[in-house]
């Protein structure tokens, strides 16, 4: 066993980047209330309108367009959430409106809550994937009615990196007259994503999957676009989320903006030079491998790969006593019994989606460290092959 | 950094970096009697073959070969080193719960993961009675019906449990037990108690 750790999970989440680490330990003794009318509130609200400048800045929009909330989870809750708002001063209140659209391969926050919305009377439909985990413009202009008030389809997708037609998407959603919601939680910071250009009236994007702290995010609301607080009691972000604001994780999150303002274009060259030959090298070395996910239109970090007769949550952990931290969609590692709902959704049967694994690279991984993925991985693949009751046999 | 966060016991740990008895040259394996439960779509499948002494009806080898995670891995290679010597009754009626004690005890969400192995042993076994003309000896795992309403079996209740029910809600959630006339809910209740008994130490 090799002493080295070398963590490629950054879909899951990434390590603070040195610069919001530093500027987060000096913000540290900022402890005024940014609703306060003294200099230390007065100091803190600057710091927090700082911070929203430089996110409404990466992604095109107006400051005042940008809510903080404590999560991607939250964000997306937020948005699902306000259809099901009865009160007739609501904004979102539009008699006749009780249709959700939504796609299967979405993170569970935005599946559990459309389940969850579907109880309490709305209509859920759910946009199919191909094989590529794209979802069909055919077949969202077929589902979408009069009766649609909110489409929600994520922008890349955690487990395979996919990225949708989000322009072409939005586009369709408004000319039936709905609003349209993209989860961009893995794709802020790793692709240009412009709200104006998308045409978007949702956004969600999420700071600690871009180097900046846990426990922050925040949603994009088009100016005009129909809004209903889930969490109520407060005036904080325009009466649109209650609660004192996480100063900390503000400021942390803007300083992580700031940085992949700067240093994204660059990242993005090291991170598909480092994909394309991890890729390769996987081709080379270990036979019936399968990728899953689309082979342009995808994050530059993520690579998901599956390995006939070969179950993940043991890939994880051998790679895991090797030092190497990737993740999977086997049912076994997550608890549940089915294996992932993405990966199936692709079409790919469930013994593969048993036995793949998602590799999500970083800024701070280098080639040495993919040399060392390759020469590492035929060998845990080769000994859990060794005694598979799959794959050994099948060949024979 | 990881050590932190490895949820297994060291001898877990063990037998799961270095499996023993694990069936290489299956085609030139001269067995006894064979064994072969679960499925690969459900993402675990396991085969166990025995050597049997039929002199003394004690196990002399035991191999296996799985599909599966580390703790179907971790547990089916410590029971194939349990069952060595063992006779052949003694063999049948090991349980989970003995082979988590074995392992020091797998994570409660995990035992459900390790009963793949000693099922498998059962059915070697009952096939090695089958092959040699001891049709009377094999101890049939017979289902019964105990919910007539949802049609829920004794076996549909074990596997529940093994998937982590606790009480008779989080059956009902899970298999509808009980959800009709509810007449069964004693026995259910009494069921749920023995499986938790069975698979599950105190550790």
């Amino acid at each position: 066993m090799s002493g080295r750790q070398i963590y490629m999970d950054n879909n899951a989440t990434t390590p603070l980047h040195p610069e919001v680490k530093k500027t987060m330990i000096e913000a540290m003794d900022v402890f005024g209330n940014p609703s306060s009318l003294h200099g230390f509130g007065r100091h803190a609200r600057q710091l927090v309108e700082a911070a929203r400048e430089k996110v409404a800045s990466f992604i095109g929009s107006l400051p005042e367009e940008i809510m903080f909330v404590a999560s991607g989870s939250e964000g997306n809750n937020t948005v699902l959430s306000a259809l099901t708002c009865q009160r007739e001063q609501c904004a979102y209140h539009r008699a006749g409106v009780n249709e959700i659209i939504t796609s299967t391969i979405e993170h569970p926050c935005v599946l559990e809550t459309s389940r969850c919305l579907s109880e309490r009377g709305i209509d859920v439909s759910y946009l199919d994937v191909d094989q590529y985990g794209k979802v069909s413009l055919e077949q969202l202009r077929e589902l979408l009615s009069e009766r649609t008030g909110l489409v929600s389809v994520m922008m890349a997708n955690n487990e395979i990196g996919t990225i949708q037609d989000i322009k072409g998407i939005a586009e369709i959603v408004h000319e039936q007259g709905a609003v349209f919601h993209t989860d961009a939680v893995q794709a802020v910071g790793k692709i240009p994503v412009n709200v104006r250009e998308l045409d978007v009236d949702f956004l969600t994007l999420s700071g600690h999957k871009m180097y900046g702290p846990k426990g922050i995010g925040a949603l994009y609301v088009k100016k005009g676009a129909p809004f209903c607080p889930l969490i109520r009691g407060g005036h904080q972000e325009r009466g649109r989320r209650a609660g004192t604001e996480n100063t900390l994780g503000i400021i942390g999150l803007g300083k992580a903006i700031e940085m992949r303002s700067q240093e994204m274009k660059s990242d993005e060259k090291h991170l598909l030079e480092m994909k394309t030959a991890l890729k390769k090298g996987i081709e080379e070395n270990i036979p019936d491998v399968r990728f899953v996910g689309h082979p342009s239109d995808c994050i530059p970090n993520t690579l998901n790969v599956s390995f006939e007769g070969a179950e993940g949550e043991a890939i994880i952990l051998y790679l895991d006593l090797e030092g190497i931290a990737v993740s999977t969609g086997s049912a076994c590692a997550s608890g549940s019994l089915d294996p992932s709902h993405v990966i199936l959704a692709t079409g790919l049967p469930a013994e593969c989606a048993h036995g793949s694994i998602r590799i999500s690279l970083g800024r701070e991984n280098t080639m040495e460290e993919i040399g060392y993925v390759i020469d590492t991985l035929p060998r845990v693949i080769g000994k859990i092959r060794d005694m598979s009751t799959v794959y050994g046999r099948r060949k024979q | 950094m990881t050590e932190a966060g490895w949820a297994y016991t060291d001898a877990v740990k063990e037998h799961f970096m270095n499996p023993k008895n694990i069936l290489m040259d299956e085609d030139n394996y001269e067995e006894d009697g064979r064994g072969l439960t679960g499925n690969v779509k459900c993402g675990d499948e396991m085969i166990v073959v025995i050597k049997v002494d039929k002199e003394k009806g004690t196990i002399t080898d035991c191999r296996w070969k799985t599909f599966g995670c580390a703790s179907a891995i971790a547990s089916t290679s410590v029971l194939s080193e349990m069952v060595k010597g063992m006779k052949l009754d003694d063999a049948y009626h090991l349980s989970s719960k003995d082979i988590n004690r074995e392992l020091g005890g797998l994570p409660e969400h995990k035992v459900h993961c390790s009963v793949l192995g000693d099922k498998a042993l059962r059915m070697a076994i009952n096939d090695y009675y089958l092959r040699n003309g001891m049709d009377d000896k094999v101890k049939k795992e017979e289902e019964r019906v105990v919910c007539t309403c949802m049609n829920i079996t004794d076996q549909e209740i074990e596997h529940a449990v093994l998937e982590g029910a606790r009480t008779f809600y989080e059956l009902q959630e899970m298999t509808k037990v009980g959800t009709g006339c509810g007449e069964c809910e004693q026995e259910v209740t009494e069921l749920l108690e023995t499986y938790k008994n069975k698979h599950f130490c105190e550790v």
